[in-house]
């Protein structure tokens, strides 16, 4: 039988070779990456430490890392159809959570008397947490095609 | 904390940021002069730690949580050694801007240590 069309490239694992990101999408992992550092380290103390004194802040602070983290991996790993959605899932949380608690924090402070790191819209934080939810959906956006199946079996 | 050692710093930090994020968009990839400034940024953050150790013992005590001071300090520190692995084994233009990005990270986190020091009620 001749060789007819080429063969479509056989869908990676995703934990084979990811197709390679540019060079903007990688400065876009490191700052989710340093914002999951920082929302992890603070978490963590504001839990250690005082719980007890604001736990809805607390544990949205906790929350809010692992969704910093998980965005993280699945923006290195987006390559992959299944973590591409993964990542728009963790990036849509992450923008709803940054206005709601960024809201909330405003409208019901007694809720927040002890700042996280969505408090403000991530005053804290030089608003940071307020803009990388939208640069985060224009990578995905803008690099929504050619993505392997990985995954699928 | 030192105030004009913290100003140091910070400004290191902020020069750093921005010498590497415009050499890295101007295409160049990591070199002795932009993994220098991690070096010189792990340096002043090395005296940071000692000064942090010692300062509560001659009279100059964190006013806010230490705990959270030393994750923010910690974290930090490990930054600059993660960014140059990151240019060595990546040596793009690319890396380069994100040695800037630590730079600029580093400063934030300095920026929040000495609010935590001198602002903050513990």
């Amino acid at each position: 039988m001749p060789e007819t069309a080429p063969t479509p490239p056989a869908p990676s694992a995703a934990s084979s070779s990811p197709r390679r990101m540019t060079g903007v999408g990688r400065v876009l992992v490191v700052v989710y990456a340093i914002m999951a550092l920082g929302a992890t380290g603070r978490s963590f103390v504001q839990i250690v430490r005082e719980f007890d004194d604001a736990p809805v802040a607390y544990s949205l602070s906790a929350l809010s890392a692992l969704v910093y983290i998980l965005a993280t991996l699945a923006l290195i790993f987006s390559a992959s159809e299944r973590w591409y959605r993964v990542a728009w899932a963790a990036i849509v949380f992450e923008l709803v959570g940054v206005l709601v608690v960024g809201t909330l924090s405003l409208t019901h402070p007694e809720l927040f008397n002890h700042p996280t790191v969505w408090s403000g819209y991530g005053i804290g934080y030089v608003l940071i947490p307020l803009v990388l939810p939208f640069l985060g959906l224009w990578w995905l956006i803008a690099h929504r095609r050619g993505r392997t199946t990985g995954g699928a079996a | 904390m030192i105030a004009w050692f913290t100003v140091v710093l910070i400004a290191v930090a902020c020069i750093a940021g921005l010498l590497c994020t415009v050499l890295g968009l101007a295409g160049r990839r990591p070199s002795d002069l932009s993994v220098g400034t991690q070096a010189l940024i792990l340096v002043l953050l090395v005296v940071q730690v000692v000064i942090s150790i010692i300062a509560p013992f001659v009279g100059n005590p964190p006013s806010g949580d230490l705990l959270e001071f030393w994750v923010y300090l910690v974290s930090a520190v490990l930054i600059p050694p993660a960014a140059v692995i990151w240019a060595l084994i990546e040596r793009s233009r690319w890396s380069t801007v994100i040695m800037g990005v630590a730079a600029f990270a580093i400063a934030i986190m300095v920026w929040r240590m000495n609010v935590i020091w001198t602002i903050q009620v513990a």
